[in-house]
Formats: C-alpha cells, sequence, structure tokens
C-alpha cells in the first residue's frame, strides 16, 4: 500500500508544478465577478444565481481537469516511457495504475474544496452572512467529487487500451450517456422489442449514473439532500471505480509499453 | 551449482502489425541465453537486432510471446525481485518537472529507505555520476547526456546485485563514456552481475567477460569478445613521419596516404618488418604501429552477408 501512495504523492506533485491548480484563480476571479454583478441584479435570486453559477464551475472545471489529465496519467507515461524505469522499481502494474488514480482524486479534492471555499466567500460577500442551510452546498460539491472520481476512473480505462484523442472522446460521451441513465431506465416504448427493452434495461444499470450526481437544483433552493443518498452516491461511486479500476488494471498488466 | 543471474530458454517476441494487426513481425526468436553470476555480459548487435526487446522483456515492459526468463532464479513476472535489480532503459526519460534530487529520492522511496538514508544515498549517486551541482536543477533542463547519468544512478541507487543498461554510452561524451565504463568496471569489482547492449565493440572489447551477438532477432553466439567476433588483425598500419627534403622510397610512395604531417601505409604482417626496416632506411620517422582489426560494422557486414534471409530481417527490424 505504501508503494501506492508513493506513487500518488508524485502524482499530486505533477500536478501542482504542471499548474492544474492555476484553474483555481479563473475560479476566483469568476466568483468575485458574479458576486458583484449578481449583487446588482436582485436580491431575491442572488443566492440562487450564485450557488447555481458556482456549483456548475466548479463541475466544469473538474470535469476539464478529470477527464484530460485522466487520459494523460497513464498514456503521457507510456508515451514518454517515464514509466520504464518506475516499473523497474518493486512495483506492481496495479499499483502504479492505483497511486496515480489515489494521486489525481487527492488533486480534484484539494482543488474542488478550494473552490467551494471561494463559492462560500462569494455568498458572505453577496449575503453578508452564512446560514445553516447553505451546507447543502457542501453536499453538492461533494457529489461533484464523487462525479469526477468515477470520470477520471472511465478515462484511466479508456486510456489503457486507446490512444489518448479517442480515450477523451469515449470518457465524454460515456459521461453524457450517463447523465440519462434515469430517463433510459424509464424509457417504455412499446414499439420496442421485448430483446430491446431488456438490453436498454440492463444498458441502464451498466452505465455509470451520473444523474444521481446532479443536486445544484436542490443546493441553490436550499432543498435538504437525503443521507441515504449521500451514502448511495459514496457507495455506488467506491463500487463502480472499484470495478473500472479492475479492469484497467487487467488491461494494463498485460499490456506491451513501447 | 550455482544459479544463472539471467537465464531465458526459447525467449521469442512477436509483434502483431498490418491492418487488424493480422500480421506478425519477430523481434526475437528462441533466445536462449545465461548470465552467469558476477560477469559483465555484453549483448551486442546492430541497431533494431533484438538487443532492447530482449532487456524488455526480462524488465516486464513486454511479455513474451513463446519461452520463459528468469532472473536470479526467479520468473521474470515476479517483480518484488526488481529490489535487487537496477535498470537503466534506453534513452531514459524522467519527470521533467522533477529535480534530479527528488527523481532519485522518488525512486528510492519504493525500496523503502528512511528519508535520511535517501537523502545519504542520493547525495553520493550525484557525486558518483557527477551531477552533485546540478542536483537542484529540473530535469526538463538537462541535456541528453546529463538524463543518460541521471539514468544510471537511478539504476545503481539501491546496489543491486544485477545491473541491466540499454545502451549505457548513449549520448554521453568522451568524458562521461570513461566515466561509465569506470562504473562498470567498480560494480564488477564489487561482484555485480552486469548485462549491457551495445553496437559499439570497443566498449564490449573493454569490458565484458563474455559477450552475446543478436542479429535478425536471433543470438548468433556467445563467448569472450575476442573469439565471438573473431578479432584477428587482418593487418597492419605504419604511421610515420618524412624529415623535410627526404624523398619517398618507390615502392613505398604508391601505397602510403597522408594525414596532416604523417603518412599512414597498411601492410600484412608478413610485411611488416621489411616494410619498417626500409621505412628507416629512408630516414623516416616510426610514429606508430597499429593492429588493423575488424570494426564491429565489417563483423555485422560479414555475418549478415552469410545469411540473406536473416538481413532481410535485420532491414526490417530496423525500420
Amino acid at each position: 500500500m505504501s508503494r501506492v501512495l508513493i506513487v500518488a504523492r508524485n502524482t499530486f506533485r505533477e500536478a501542482v508544478r504542471d499548474r492544474v491548480l492555476y484553474n483555481l484563480l479563473f475560479f476566483a476571479l469568476l466568483m468575485i465577478a458574479s458576486a458583484v454583478i449578481v449583487g446588482q441584479i436582485s436580491m431575491a435570486i442572488e443566492t440562487v444565481v450564485m450557488i447555481s453559477l458556482g456549483l456548475s464551475a466548479i463541475s466544469l472545471i473538474g470535469l476539464l481537469i478529470a477527464v484530460f489529465t485522466g487520459v494523460g496519467l497513464v498514456s503521457k507515461e507510456i508515451d514518454k516511457r517515464t514509466l520504464h524505469a518506475v516499473l523497474a522499481r518493486p512495483l506492481r502494474r496495479w499499483e502504479f495504475l492505483l497511486g496515480k488514480f489515489a494521486g489525481l482524486a487527492v488533486t480534484l479534492a484539494v482543488n474542488t474544496a478550494a473552490m467551494t471555499a471561494g463559492l462560500f466567500a462569494a455568498l458572505w460577500l453577496v449575503k453578508h452572512s452564512l446560514e445553516r442551510g447553505d451546507a447543502v452546498v457542501l453536499a453538492a460539491a461533494y457529489f461533484i467529487l464523487l462525479k469526477l472520481m468515477l470520470v477520471v476512473a472511465l478515462a484511466m480505462l479508456f486510456s489503457c487500451f486507446t490512444s489518448p484523442l479517442l480515450a477523451i472522446l469515449f470518457t465524454g460521451g460515456l459521461y453524457l450517456a450517463g447523465l440519462f441513465v434515469s430517463e433510459l431506465r424509464s424509457l417504455q416504448v412499446t414499439t420496442l422489442t421485448p430483446q430491446m427493452q431488456k438490453f436498454f434495461a440492463v444498458l441502464s444499470y451498466v452505465l455509470p449514473n451520473f444523474g444521481n450526481y446532479d443536486v445544484m437544483g436542490a443546493a441553490a433552493h436550499g432543498r435538504k439532500i437525503a443521507g441515504m443518498l449521500i451514502l448511495h452516491n459514496t457507495l455506488y461511486t467506491i463500487l463502480y471505480c472499484a470495478i473500472v479500476l479492475g479492469i484497467a488494471a487487467m488491461i494494463f498488466s498485460r499490456k506491451d509499453l513501447k | 551449482m550455482p544459479v544463472p543471474a539471467i537465464e531465458t530458454e526459447n525467449l521469442s517476441k512477436e509483434y502483431p502489425h498490418g491492418f487488424l494487426h493480422l500480421k506478425k513481425k519477430t523481434s526475437l526468436e528462441g533466445l536462449t541465453m545465461q548470465v552467469k553470476e558476477g560477469e559483465v555480459f555484453g549483448l551486442l548487435g546492430p541497431n533494431g537486432a533484438g538487443k532492447s526487446t530482449t532487456i524488455k522483456l526480462l524488465m516486464g515492459i513486454i511479455f513474451p510471446t513463446a519461452g520463459s526468463a528468469r532472473m536470479l532464479g526467479k520468473l521474470v513476472s515476479d517483480v518484488a525481485m526488481h529490489r535487487d535489480i537496477g535498470y537503466l532503459p534506453e534513452q531514459p526519460y524522467f519527470y521533467d518537472y522533477l529535480t534530479a534530487t527528488e527523481v532519485l529520492d522518488y525512486f528510492a522511496q519504493f525500496h523503502g529507505y528512511s528519508a535520511a538514508e535517501r537523502r545519504e544515498r542520493v547525495q553520493k549517486m550525484l557525486r558518483k555520476v557527477g551531477l552533485e551541482t546540478a542536483g537542484k536543477i529540473q530535469l526538463r533542463k538537462y541535456s541528453k547526456g546529463m538524463l543518460q547519468r541521471v539514468g544510471l544512478a537511478q539504476a545503481i541507487l539501491h546496489d543491486p546485485n544485477l545491473v541491466i543498461l540499454d545502451e549505457p554510452m548513449s549520448g554521453l561524451d568522451p568524458v562521461g563514456r570513461r566515466e561509465v565504463r569506470d562504473i562498470i568496471l567498480e560494480l564488477k569489482k564489487a561482484g555485480k552481475t552486469i548485462l549491457f547492449s551495445t553496437h559499439i565493440l570497443p566498449d564490449a572489447e573493454m569490458l565484458c567477460d563474455r559477450v552475446g551477438v543478436i542479429a535478425g532477432g536471433k543470438l548468433r553466439g556467445v563467448g569472450a569478445p575476442g573469439a565471438i567476433v573473431g578479432v584477428q588483425a587482418t593487418g597492419m598500419e605504419i604511421a610515420f613521419e618524412l624529415p623535410e627534403g627526404v624523398a619517398m622510397a618507390e615502392q613505398i610512395q604508391g601505397k602510403a596516404e597522408k594525414t596532416g604531417a604523417a603518412y599512414r601505409i597498411g601492410v600484412s604482417e608478413s610485411e611488416l618488418y621489411r616494410t619498417l626496416e626500409e621505412l628507416q632506411a629512408a630516414g623516416a620517422r616510426i610514429v606508430s604501429v597499429t593492429q588493423i582489426k575488424p570494426t564491429l560494422e565489417d563483423f555485422f557486414m560479414e555475418l549478415v552477408g552469410k545469411d540473406r534471409a536473416q538481413a532481410s530481417a535485420v532491414e526490417v527490424s530496423a525500420q
């Protein structure tokens, strides 16, 4: 396990040195500008707008990092052949893969936490106070982080057996498909054959359900998020990531490197 | 009977290529060889012969299509033995956002050293490869030769018993090459086993107890460097200078070539002493007498020429 941590620490260091966290500056500027503009529009909906805008930005920035950095985590190491000297250590390939995942997960956690703190700062600027109900924003940010973990796992899986460009496309495509899993489950098209209906039903359970993580509306309007949903999403993410990373490790462990 | 440091049996590697990967290109075919404990073994061959493929198979970077390989008595799939193996990849690449000190410290962590031990080892290695003043510079600012030195440092960082070096002299200036040779000899003196690949014959002759020659993905022979390459002198070269005003003897004039102030003449061994006498009689000053040995290029051309089919395999794999 310690070897996984060694790789994870270095992956985090790489992200910091590659200036991945510079996006925080962009986010801070966005929040400051939004706070100033929203404050001049309407006192009634300023909180809703700020939270929606903030969470959307956290999600979008996080997604970009998760997809692009996630795909590069392994493919870059293979292309640049930096892996050769690393794998000459007493390190199993799955440990390397898990370490890479953990490193980027920590990077995304730090990034999300910093942006969430920025969102709270912007809310305070607008409202001049923070309420207990605003804590729901924390749950929404946590869900975004869970979603990003899943995206990273998928990006790593695809990058293990295809080119970086295709891996980005596959990850992006699967993310979009995963947003509509609930619709797929409730799809009742009578024109479909029973086999097709069964296929879509199975597909809806195989696809990652990214719709589960979307609680931005509830957060913006201060509605409570059920504890069960938090538990469900946490367990779902852990299980799904474990399966995806397990498949990735199997592929990666048999892969001929350049 | 002692366990060989490296043992391969019928080790083969094919790469799929072409549309739908239906065609196969053979990079290594039925390699069976042994490297004894404590010896320096050179893997010789032209570019694309299968040297790097062999080393990558040993290090688990690629997987064999057939056959097996063992290092230090264990199958190469057992990565735990990497504790006792050092590896320098060909044209090594490291994380360029790290400094040499950081990258060595990173690698040392996998071997379970404490922070204090790591600091000490990293500094020792940097001194050994002549990078003590460049340890705090990010690797993206390093030259190819400096990266090669970092590569060597990380390969021997954990004091391994078996060191595998893929083209260790590549990218180094003469001073660097000399230093690498010294390090290899030092490792040999310490009883380590060294396998290194090269296409530079003098390196192999100077350092190796035995060499294995690979061409076209096949092992063509194993033995002591002189024996395997058959380095018999094909003639002698005499370098000499003529004082001003002295005319060259007629029989020599046609054969001699002028390089700078000196003349060079190639003769057979049987003609050597007679030619030297003639030169001395003509007032020439003998600068040097050297054996003419076949170059590696000659050797490989001969090797490849013996087997036309093999020659085409060499060309394919070199592309």
